[in-house]
């Protein structure tokens, strides 16, 4: 008889220690991971709680009557805390920092990061930062939008800036340490066997990610720090009473905070990859130009911030510049893209929860990336520019795609981090609702966008015809929350009364699917595992429900495999 | 989903409107024929994406293939390069026009009608160079303003200019839109070539009510536009003070002071004068003739107690002195 390869009747990484201080001090990267994806997934309430604020204002028959100065400001700081914890305390940190701390040391077959407790001080800044952040909400009114323009910031409103700001700097301090972690453990501790190219391409993508993260955010960092000594030392620096530009601060704010978006996408493009090959059972088709796409994906981003402000002022030259650039960046998207859809062909297509969400993004995607086309041509974006189109643009791509791949990544490695199948009828049915009620929110919102809606609106008066708009977002809204809350509601149920998951659910051939469901403390019963080809599935076959995939040639000492007693 | 009914939906411009609207400036059909272009080119390869993977989806789904597949190439450097170079080449195409179409956006014809836009919070200013001046107009606001009115068939320039933050110009029938920026210019063009009414919007976050900083712009014919521009021409000096301050205050005020009684975004301004006015530092002052300049001028130092979060734009640069003692004999004229 063998042993079974679920360990949750055994010692696993959730069962060795026990007590509050075992996971708060802990420097085991799968526990780190897990505290970092409850972490995010709270917040993701939090800001999604300030989404349904905004939706509720904008829609009903009043909507415009009842926007007294007082209910206006409500609006104001719904969006804007809606906007910055959204960003910055979920999409951020979401895949990064949640799977790939989880992931990441599995699949390369070690067992833990480079840095371990730097990851620990990482987690703990976050915390901080997420805290000053929650702690703006109860002392103030923040109502600069996740933006923070000056002079508006600076001179306009009222105080809690400073500690938006400053929780906004800590976390950067968090995304910067996580990037690093992951750079190191990539470069130095990649199993002899596992050359660049053997990567999964998972890896690859955190790897381009962490890239960005170390090399952006300071630069966010300073401007956010430029804002706190102009705003409580007076010293002139965006203000032009002061002798400040104000245009100045949004160079920098988006040179930073457009590679920020590859922070949140590049990942989920990551997701896509392993989802697709596992679910195809098919070897991912064109690996080098998906991984090669995310360097240069990682690359362009950096040159690209001004078409964010092609109506801000700047010289119509740039304007110019950054038009032709940006469409530099739309070809390694696309070609991904293709990559994944080439990758079903002939392949063995199954039907689970993380692969459902994984076609849902190529229909999100889809839509996300070919309207950036629109706003990456001068002539258009003129006109859709700080208009709803935008809003629905990248509310496609970072919550259709980048939140989409968080999800069906959570999925996709449920039964790896707790030991237990989340996969049914009810898994199926959250992803299809929020699937169905995302594009119901959002769709609208191009058509209203293209006829002239701007965003930041507390209230759209009579005459202006785009009420309609917001009514049927608010209803799209609706269903998209029920899906959201079915989806956590599964994975919820999932934690107790799931199927014991085996080492390999799903026939990936990446290095997590080859130690037991959870991963002992030290990720390996056996070491080192096997290094082969990340995406030949001919690797592992299926066996059983119980025991899922099993390798074809396993090694003798596997405990997973072979009952083998060491005599 | 349903992507046939999807795109019989889309495809409703060719009976109107469905995506815009209407095209009020000579620029604006440009814009749409560009826009039509990327949208077919991007519904092409939507629906192609879309159906390859449906269809992928169902003809090897693993219920009919079995667990393991045929062995399939999973490289291909021709299919590779050929699904790179089109959509780049597509590309350029959109990078081309686009270009085109911006140095025509921004480029401004040399004999057009400059017209200054002063923004602030919450409301447009426009100064024409016949030193009449104009303002709001919106249909759902409730001020007395005409609007931008701007004549038919003549290219119009805009230089904006702000008194206090990031706004932005926006009339969405002409395809035009603007950042104001404080401590310099930028300015726009358009040449309307409909007579009409269109909403103007600000489009950059600007504050409490961002959402209410709205405007219009009425086109005229060239005649008509000349005869308003006659009628416009009040000189305030030949006025009584207290009227001539009702037009500034209309214009410059407004949007955050009522004179009913209502507290707008600052104090309600009705029978104020004379009274004492309780200040936030717990002080109180007399709102007499000094104390309304100080205000006006330097809205900082004295904030009436219960509006200590609001920031109003100080108006040293913009009212003259006469001006001021117009608006403090307005003010001393409006009782409860």
């Amino acid at each position: 008889m063998m042993p079974s390869t679920n360990t949750l009747d055994r010692t696993n990484y959730l069962n060795a220690t026990k007590g509050f201080m075992s996971w708060f001090w802990t420097i085991d990267h799968k526990r780190l991971g897990l505290m970092y994806l409850w972490s995010v997934i709270a917040c993701f309430i939090l800001g999604g709680f300030f989404a349904m604020k905004i939706r509720l204002t904008l829609s009903g028959d009043t909507a415009w009557t009842d926007q007294t100065p007082a209910a206006m400001d409500a609006y104001n700081n719904a969006f804007t805390v809606h906007g910055a914890v959204m960003i910055f305390l979920v999409i951020i940190p979401s895949i990064p920092a949640a799977l790939g701390n989880f992931v990441v040391p599995i699949m390369l077959g070690v067992k833990d990061v480079a840095f371990p407790k730097l990851n620990r001080f990482s987690y703990h800044l976050w915390i901080i930062g997420a805290l000053l952040f929650v702690w703006t909400l109860f002392i103030g009114n923040l109502d600069t939008g996740w933006t923070f323009y000056p002079p508006y910031s600076t001179g306009h409103t009222d105080p809690s800036v400073i500690t938006a700001v400053l929780g906004a700097f800590i976390l950067g301090f968090s995304s910067i340490f996580t990037g690093l972690n992951f750079i190191v453990t990539i470069h130095k501790m990649r199993p002899p066997q596992m050359t660049w190219f053997k990567m999964p391409l998972f890896l690859w993508a955190i790897y381009a990610t962490a890239v960005i993260q170390i090399l952006a955010t300071p630069v966010i960092g300073i401007s956010l720090l430029l804002i706190l000594v102009e705003k409580t030392m007076g010293i002139g620096i965006f203000t032009p009473e002061l002798g400040g530009d104000p245009v100045f601060f949004q160079h920098l704010f988006w040179f930073y905070s457009h590679p920020a978006v590859y922070i949140m996408i590049l990942p989920g493009m990551g997701v896509m990859s392993e989802l697709f090959a596992t679910f195809s059972r098919k070897p991912i088709f064109g690996y080098k130009s998906i991984a090669l796409s995310s360097m240069a994906i990682a690359l362009f981003s950096f040159i690209v911030w001004g078409h964010h402000m092609f109506v801000s002022g700047q010289s119509e030259l740039m304007s110019v510049i950054f038009s032709a650039l940006t469409f530099s960046v739309a070809i390694p998207s696309a070609v991904k893209v293709f990559n994944w859809i080439a990758t079903m062909y002939k392949g063995s297509i199954a039907f689970t929860t993380p692969m459902l969400y994984g076609m849902s993004i190529i229909w999100l995607f889809g839509i996300g990336g070919l309207t950036g086309l629109f706003l990456a041509t001068l002539g258009t974006d003129v006109h859709f520019h700080d208009t709803y189109f935008v809003v629905a643009h990248f509310h496609y791509v970072m919550v259709g795609s980048a939140l989409f791949g968080f999800i069906g990544g959570i999925y996709y490695w449920w039964p790896k981090m707790y030991g237990r199948m989340a996969d049914n009828a009810m898994t199926k049915i959250g992803c299809l609702m929020s699937f169905v009620g995302f594009n119901m929110t959002f769709m609208p919102q191009f058509i209203g966008g293209s006829k002239g809606m701007p965003r930041r609106y507390a209230a759209y008066g009579p005459s202006s015809g785009f009420q309609e708009y917001n009514e049927q977002s608010t209803l799209g809204a609706m269903v998209l929350m029920t899906g959201l809350f079915i989806a956590l509601g599964t994975l919820i149920w999932a934690l107790k009364k799931g199927k014991k998951a085996p080492a390999n659910p799903w026939g990936g051939v990446t290095l997590e699917w080859q130690t037991p469901s959870p991963p002992p403390e030290h990720n390996f019963e056996i070491d080192p595992p096997v290094v082969g080809d990340p995406y030949d599935m001919t690797l592992c076959e299926w066996k059983s429900e119980e025991e899922g995939f099993l390798p074809r040639n396993p090694r003798a000492d596997d405990p997973c495999v072979a009952d083998v007693k060491p005599s | 989903m349903i992507p046939t009914a999807l795109i019989s939906v889309l495809l409703q411009h060719s009976e109107g409107d469905f995506w815009f609207p209407s095209q009020a400036s000579k620029n604006a059909s440009s814009v749409d024929e560009l826009f039509y272009f990327i949208f077919y080119v991007s519904l092409f390869a939507f629906i192609a994406i879309c159906l390859a993977t449906a269809i992928f989806a169902v003809k090897y789904r693993r219920g009919k293939v079995g667990m393991n597949p045929e062995d399939s190439p999973h490289h291909s450097t021709a299919i590779e390069i050929v699904w790179s170079v089109i959509p780049a080449a597509l590309m350029v195409a959109m990078f081309w026009y686009g270009f085109k179409g911006y140095v025509e956006a921004r480029s401004v014809p040399a004999d057009a009608y400059e017209i200054h836009v002063k923004a602030k919070k919450w409301d447009w200013n426009y100064v024409y160079p016949e030193g009449v001046e104009s303002y709001g107009g919106n249909p759902d606001m409730n001020d007395e303003g005409e609007g931008l009115v701007v004549p038919v068939n003549t290219p119009v320039s805009i230089r904006l200019e702000s008194a206090d933050v990031l706004h932005s110009f926006y009339v969405p029938e002409f395809r035009v839109k603007m950042d104001v920026v404080p401590g310099r210019y930028t300015y726009a063009w358009f040449e309307a070539i409909e007579e009409g009414t269109y909403p103007l919007y600000c489009t950059e976050y600007c504050g409490t009510q961002h959402s209410r900083m709205l405007g219009k712009v009425v086109v005229k014919s060239q005649e008509d536009f000349q005869v308003w521009l006659k009628a416009q021409e009040v000189d305030l000096a030949t006025l009584p003070p207290a009227e001539a301050g009702a037009l500034l205050f209309k214009k410059n005020c407004a949007s955050c002071h009522t004179v009913d009684g209502k507290i707008s975004v600052g104090p309600h301004l009705n029978g104020k004068y004379g009274t004492q006015e309780k200040l936030a530092d717990g002080s109180s002052v007399t709102v007499d003739d000094n104390y309304i300049r100080e205000s006006i001028l330097d809205p900082d130092v004295k904030v009436v107690d219960g509006f200590q979060g609001v920031s109003m734009t100080s108006f040293a640069n913009q009212f003259s002195d006469d001006e001021i003692s117009y608006l403090i004999s307005y003010i001393k004229s409006i009782k409860e």
